[in-house]
């Protein structure tokens, strides 16, 4: 399964390929600078109530997707709604492993294809794309009919976020087609088996962790390989307590921002994990495969992570383990957010490039895959939630995912997402490597918070680095 | 008929020095004007920022953790390496008692040291991140096994243990092959000389030391500058066992993995080309001064 995080172990020998793709391209496009960025205006048919979006009918499309852990089956289907729309024009569909290898040289050359589904651990840098204007404005298809109904914009039919997340600059340049929503996760059949229940503030949780210790039982594991997954249910926490305003100041790099008390109290919240012995031995170790295992297998009973973690344990999870998301609890009596507020996002990332041979068809591309079928087949086949609207109604869903709507149903309005991960990649290290120090017990929340905060001046007071505001 | 040989030389070489100029000096050659623009890898456009990329290189903290680790590998790996592979080649070729060959299997242990070399750096990384894992990895499980367990700990999650243990796994995979390369040197000394020496008297220490240890200097030397590589680099290990990949705390970073996250991952192909441009350098120079440092009287034979 593969995760919106990169997570992967590329080779020399990959990176070797890619390089020497690059220079080879580079070289025969003469060099680096030389590469074409003469934006010819690229022809389009006639604008009707059939064709919103005025493709020229025979042109050619080409797409390439990244197939990751929700498959391709998907993308098809949306080149299949596509032939059928356009009979004159034949659709060259490929799903890549690697996005930025296979690509980057297209992009510098000026000749990539119509839809990028630039995802996965070899995606290519999405705030680089958009400032060096390699990006389609998609504003065009946001307002164009969607194929359900014509009387709605596609807009209208996503859910709340995804085109805010998609905004960069104030342009919308790709959309995100799968949700992605953070919480807890625990076994519904070990939970009621020893009569607990999911704490409703973290105050509960302490204590419940230390019933589970009574139980023989670690309360919880983490995938400490990769820190960040710890840093989701911290700055969870911490927004719960400090609300749209503690985000908007750490996303806008605000002087002192990761010291403010409300991030203070969630680092200090996810320490007493640490303090309190809660965390499983080893587990800051451990690689997210191994960490999940363990946790499968009965191991720990809670591990923090995003909604696709049902998918990728789909092999190991034992028959009745009956998985389940739940949102982090209450850190404080006067959290700004109540109960139920969810960290959130979208990956698998739709662009349509700038310099694209066919960018008419590249959107209404788009427009067949954000439509109600083509979403309704993904949530079936790759077991995951479609940021189009209703996808999911009727679709027979298992434990896990269920609780994952349900939860999205619940938080409503507070969902909530920091920006700082895409814009800042420095600053996103920064934070995993003194979360991984934190949760390991070697830094103390204060400790934890300068190492940040230093980080993010850094990133403030570097000029060479494009800065974004929300 | 000079004329039509030179004709063949040219026509047989014109092809791979063709290829070698599009895929080596070429990039190479890109690299090195890369490392004085922006070029953000995606853009058409590059910006020269004359010396900029090499400036902040000295005051970027992680850079100089990465140099750091390098250069700590740099003394420990070939040093180690060469240590361990001169004592088993010894033993495989003058091991026995009667000095006059190695000791038995010899021929068996041979292929055996050699069979690291077959894995790849991927695997090896995979498998040996089995081997620390805590808590049902092989270093410890062994560990509890003959009563040392409280010298058990999470390897790859402690700042002081993680760098040595990566480096284990080199000098591990490395050992075998260098075992093979100096027990072929030390097999073409000539018989006569070593007999002479015991006849004299010598014990195997000092036949070693005075016999067979200036006959085989060549090879060594060129271990030496090999081992001086590889551990310049070490990306793949790292990339793949670590913590972080790099962690924990920044403490297994190493030159190519800075380098490959600032051009991969931030976008950065300028400055990171800036730091190939210095690791090439530093590659250069290791090689140069490992070759005049270790420079002795070659043994001449008749």
């Amino acid at each position: 399964m593969t995760l919106p995080h990169p997570r992967t172990t590329p080779t020399r020998r990959t990176l070797l390929r890619g390089g020497a793709a690059a220079g080879a391209a580079g070289l025969l496009s003469g060099c680096v600078t030389a590469g074409g960025s003469d934006d010819a205006e690229s022809a389009s048919g006639d604008v009707t109530d059939d064709n919103p979006l005025g493709v020229p009918e025979d042109a050619d499309l080409e797409v390439v997707m990244f197939n990751g852990g929700y498959g391709q089956a998907y993308t098809e289907h949306a080149a299949e709604v596509y032939e059928a729309r356009h009979p004159d024009a034949a659709v060259d569909h490929q799903g890549v492993q690697r996005v930025g290898e296979t690509l980057q040289p297209r992009f510098v050359a000026g000749e990539p294809p119509d839809v990028v589904d630039n995802t996965g651990a070899g995606r290519l840098d999405i705030a680089q794309l958009a400032a060096s204007g390699q990006l389609h404005d998609l504003a065009e298809l946001l307002d164009a009919p969607s194929l359900d109904d014509p009387a709605v914009p596609v807009r209208d039919t996503l859910l709340p976020g995804v085109v805010e997340d998609g905004t960069l600059d104030g342009e919308v340049v790709f959309l995100n087609y799968s949700s992605v929503l953070w919480g807890l996760w625990y076994s519904t059949s070990l939970f009621e088996s020893h009569g607990w229940a999911y704490p409703r503030t973290w105050d509960d949780m302490l204590a419940l962790c230390e019933e589970i210790k009574q139980a023989g039982i670690a309360p919880w594991t983490w995938q400490g390989k990769y820190p960040e997954y710890m840093v989701d249910p911290l700055q969870s926490l911490a927004a719960k307590v400090g609300g749209m305003e503690l985000v908007k100041a750490i996303d806008n790099l605000e002087p002192g921002a990761w010291q403010q008390d409300a991030m203070l109290t969630a680092a200090d919240g996810i320490h007493r994990l640490v303090t309190g012995g809660h965390i499983m031995a080893g587990s800051e170790a451990l690689s997210h495969t191994e960490a999940q295992n363990a946790w499968s297998n009965g191991e720990a009973a809670f591990i923090p992570c995003g909604s696709w973690l049902e998918g990728e344990q789909q092999g190991v999870t034992p028959e009745g383990f009956d998985m389940v998301m739940a949102p982090v609890p209450d850190l404080t009596a006067s959290d700004a957010m109540p109960f139920g507020a969810l960290q959130g996002s979208s990956s698998e990332s739709f662009l349509v490039p700038a310099q694209a041979a066919n960018p008419r068809g590249g959107l209404d591309y788009l427009r067949c895959l954000f439509s109600l079928d083509v979403a309704r087949g993904f949530a079936e086949t790759a077991k995951a939630l479609p940021v189009v609207r209703g996808a999911t109604d009727g679709v027979e869903m298992s434990t896990g995912l269920a609780s994952v709507a349900d939860a999205v149903e619940a938080a409503g309005e507070h969902v909530f997402g920091y920006k700082y991960r895409t814009w800042y990649a420095p600053l996103a290290k920064a934070v995993d490597d003194a979360t991984g120090e934190l949760l390991a017990g070697r830094v103390d929340p204060e400790a934890w918070a300068d190492r940040i905060q230093s980080a993010a001046d850094d990133v403030a007071a570097d000029d060479s680095v494009t800065k974004y505001e929300r | 008929m000079r004329h039509g040989k030179n004709r063949f030389l040219i026509g047989a070489l014109a092809a791979p020095l063709l290829l070698y100029g599009v895929f080596v000096v070429s990039p190479y050659a890109q690299a090195f004007y890369l490392a004085f623009t922006d070029w953000n890898g995606l853009s058409g456009q590059a910006g020269a920022v004359g010396f900029e990329n090499f400036t902040s290189l000295w005051s970027d903290d992680l850079f100089l953790s990465a140099l750091r680790n390098n250069g700590l590998m740099l003394l420990v790996v070939p040093l180690i390496t060469i240590v361990l592979a001169l004592f088993f080649a010894a033993m495989l070729t003058m091991g026995r008692s009667d000095q006059r060959g190695g000791i038995r299997g010899s021929r068996a242990y041979r292929i055996v040291y050699f069979f690291p070399q077959l894995l790849s750096v991927a695997i090896l990384g995979v498998l040996f991140q089995f081997v620390f894992t805590p808590n049902n990895g092989l270093l410890n499980g062994v560990l509890e096994a003959v009563g040392l367990g409280s010298f058990t700990r999470s390897w790859l999650a402690e700042p002081a243990w993680a760098l040595p243990a990566v480096m284990a796994v080199m000098i591990w995979a490395a050992v075998g092959f260098y075992v093979v390369l100096f027990a072929a040197a030390m097999e073409s000394i000539p018989r006569d000389v070593l007999e002479a020496a015991r006849l004299d008297g010598a014990g195997r220490l000092a036949t070693f030391r005075r016999i067979t240890l200036p006959f085989v200097w060549d090879t060594v030397q060129v271990a030496y500058v090999y081992l001086g590589i590889l551990a310049l680099d070490g990306f793949a290990l790292v990339q793949i066992m670590t913590v972080g990949p790099g962690g924990p705390n920044n403490s297994t970073e190493v030159i190519g993995l800075t380098l490959y996250r600032a051009a991969f991952t931030y976008g950065e192909f300028g400055y990171a080309s800036a730091m190939g441009v210095t690791l090439f350098f530093l590659t250069l120079t290791l090689t140069a001064v490992a070759l005049r440092a270790t420079r002795r009287e070659r043994v001449e034979v008749a």
